[in-house]
């Protein structure tokens, strides 16, 4: 009830007293004021309250939930639906037909907790006893000098962790591993390198590649998001075994040293087979590793095919007279000086046994006789420069891009200074080393019509571009050349009926470490393409140090040596591949040929 | 009126109740057989894993060599020659079967030199 400020009776009585009435009124309007600042203050009090208990709330609320996830264990979601890669392993690598050549197995790793054992003498003496590489007192000392973790082994065979189990002592403990297995043992060794356990811990080990592809393709293989998707090789598993197969055949029967071959689809630079002889066996690469005294050229670990560079004789031969078609100074009928020996300055070039193929010898015959002289003589018409250029176009100058990590350290050996009798040798091969791969992929380009593709390990989709090294005039010229080495020159050994094989051998002496060649040690290749009508694969077979003693007298060219080898894996390999042998046209024969 | 909402209230605060209880219980039982399945999934998956090494294993081209010799006498294989090509036209027909024989006559006669001129 609202109080009036100037009450009447109030008013008459102050009028009597002769007072001021306005002093009432203000008194009464300040008791109406104080009224009102009371009720604001009391509202605002209560605004404040609320504000403040909101805000402690929220603090409180987002303080407890954050405890609470410090607090908490953290747990998997467990509602989420899990997608393929449950585990996540390292890939596998399989054949371009999906058989595995490598793949990843569940064992166990043996660790030892000395502090939760319960006899560490006795455990330490039966481990000993099924495990005969450890030294059981070594073992024993590391349980009972006090450390609190001891590794044992790193991976372990169902029956021997049975062994272990039944031990029996609380402190042997396992803890699971994936260990990296190879089914096919030494097949493919070359390529697929080997892996090894990189950081371990007790519940998982990563498992990192060593050598080969698996090395080259760690990061790919070991990528979680690809790893249920294998890596698919160009390698060929029944190639790749026939190959080996045959190449091991010819090592032995011919006291090679060691051996290497490369099968290549020459259209795609898919490597389908590449085997480096003498082998082992990934599973258990460790086991391989010869003496340090020993070459490591000579090592099983050496991949022959990738690695080695070897003087490659002459199978560099039908690239120098490529190039001298290509630039139009030859033509395969064109005569050329082949009068033998050749003096350059002081150095004298002669052919193989000091034969003479000269004075003159067509283009042709030069590829089919394999003459040192007309090859020199062509390669100085060419010039240096120019056969600097040409090699480098067909990438003798690179190291190998194939995906094995060996070949990056292959760097092909080139002469520093390219004088004149550098472009001689080299044009016949002679005083520039490379790889056989290097070797395979500059036959490929003369194979597929003189188009340079990069080898790969890789199985390819779709068509290959590359670029254009020579004209398709010069490469079909070439093969049909080599194909004249084969039916009557140097690899008569290689003729395989119904495949037309062509190709080009090569002996090159092995150089001294101290200088100089040796005269009964010997590399020998054939550079090989088949079926000459239409090239489809190359095939390198190279050896070292190979003799034939089937004679009375020791044979140690190609002719005896790699090119029967080679004869006998075309042979072998083509049905394989498909390929069907073709009608070969009859010989011409000597009568009809006259009277023509 | 009143009364009675109160009590209806009440009753289905209780029914809700019971329905979050069974539905929390359901929840962990459907969790625990997700857990199960996927425990049961990956040692399938590693099963599998080693059966397809075991395969390689037992497949690889050494051993099949080895087999291929020592049952030479039952299988009689040998590697794959170029001379095991052939064109289609090699290979046999079945021989078409001649129809039945129905109303046969004889027929005699001499064979005499021919004609000359033809």
């Amino acid at each position: 009830m609202r109080t009036p400020l100037r009450p009447l009776a109030r008013i008459l009585q102050a009028r009597q007293e002769g007072l001021n009435p306005d002093m009432i009124e203000k008194e009464n309007l300040k008791l109406r004021h104080d009224v009102q600042r009371e009720k604001a203050r009391g509202r605002a009090q209560y605004r404040l309250v609320i504000l403040c208990a909101s805000f402690v709330m929220v603090f409180g609320a987002i303080g407890a939930r954050m405890g609470l996830m410090a607090a908490t264990e953290p747990v998997e979601p467990r509602t989420s639906a899990p997608g393929a890669e449950i585990i996540a392993q390292r890939a596998d690598i399989t054949d371009r037909n999906g058989r595995i050549l490598a793949t990843n197995m569940l064992t166990y790793a043996l660790y030892a907790q000395p502090k939760l054992m319960v006899d560490p003498k006795g455990s330490a003496r039966k481990l000993g006893e099924i495990f005969p590489e450890l030294d059981a007192a070594a073992l024993e000392r590391r349980f009972t000098d006090g450390r609190s973790f001891v590794w044992v082994r790193k991976v372990l065979s169902p029956e021997q962790m049975q062994q272990v189990y039944d031990i029996g002592d609380p402190g042997l403990l396992f803890g699971p591993r994936e260990m990296r297995l190879y089914p096919n043992g030494t097949l493919a060794a070359h390529v697929l390198g080997g892996a090894s356990f990189g950081a371990e811990g007790v519940q998982s080990a990563e498992v990192i590649g060593t050598a080969g592809i698996e090395k080259a393709l760690d990061a790919r293989l070991r990528d979680p998001a690809q790893g249920n998707k294998p890596v698919t090789l160009s390698i060929d598993l029944t190639l790749q075994s026939t190959v080996e197969e045959v190449l091991a055949a010819g090592v032995g029967m011919l006291n090679a040293r060691g051996a290497a071959a490369i099968l290549m689809n020459a259209r795609t630079g898919e490597v389908l087979a590449l085997a480096s002889l003498p082998t082992f066996d990934p599973n258990d690469r460790s086991s391989a590793r010869t003496d340090k005294t020993a070459e490591p050229g000579d090592s099983p670990l050496f991949n022959r095919a990738v690695q080695g560079v070897y003087e490659l004789g002459s199978t560099f031969k039908i690239f120098t007279v490529a190039q001298a078609m290509e630039l139009g100074l030859v033509t395969p009928e064109t005569m050329v000086d082949a009068n033998a020996p050749l003096k350059w300055g002081r150095f004298k070039i002669n052919e193989f046994d000091n034969k003479n193929y000269g004075p003159l010898l067509s283009v042709s015959d030069v590829i089919a006789k394999s003459s040192n002289v007309a090859t020199a003589n062509i390669a100085l018409m060419i010039g240096g420069l120019r056969q600097q250029a040409f090699l480098k176009s067909l990438g003798f100058f690179d190291k190998t891009p194939v995906e094995l990590v060996e070949a990056s350290g292959s760097r092909p050996i080139i002469p520093q200074k390219w004088s004149d009798i550098v472009t001689i040798t080299v044009g016949y091969g002679q005083g520039f080393a490379s790889s056989p791969m290097n070797l395979a992929t500059g036959y490929a380009t003369v194979a597929n019509g003189g188009v340079l593709i990069k080898p790969t390990l890789l199985k390819r989709e779709g068509p290959t571009t590359g670029v254009r090294v020579m004209s398709e005039k010069t490469a079909r010229d070439s093969v049909k050349m080599l194909r004249r080495v084969v039916t009557e020159g140097t690899a008569s050994l290689g003729d395989v009926p119904g495949y037309e094989v062509a190709g080009k051998t090569g002996t090159a002496e092995k150089p001294k470490k101290t200088g100089g060649y040796y005269k009964d040690r010997n590399i020998n290749t054939f550079g090989a393409v088949f079926p000459a009508s239409n090239p489809q694969y190359v095939l390198v077979v190279m050896m070292d140090e190979a003799v034939d003693t089937t004679l009375s007298e020791a044979r140690r060219t190609a002719g005896w040596t790699a090119v029967p080898v080679a004869a006998e894996i075309i042979r072998r390999v083509a049905p394989l591949m498909g390929l069907r042998p073709t009608l070969e046209p009859p010989a011409t024969d000597a009568l009809t040929a006259a009277s023509n | 009126m009143r009364p009675v909402l109160y009590v209806l209230s009440f009753l289905a605060v209780i029914a809700l109740g019971f329905w979050a209880y069974r539905e929390n219980y359901a929840t962990q039982a459907a969790l625990k057989e997700v857990e199960g399945l996927q425990r049961q999934i990956v040692d399938l998956r590693e099963a599998l894993s080693v059966q397809r090494a075991e395969w390689a294993y037992l497949n690889r081209p050494d051993r099949l060599r080895d087999l291929t010799t020592a049952n030479f006498d039952r299988l009689g294989l040998l590697p794959m020659e170029p001379s095991q090509f052939g064109a289609a036209a090699q290979v046999a027909y079945p021989k078409a079967k001649l129809p039945e024989i129905s109303n046969s006559t004889d027929i005699q006669g001499t064979l005499a030199a021919p004609e000359e001129g033809l």
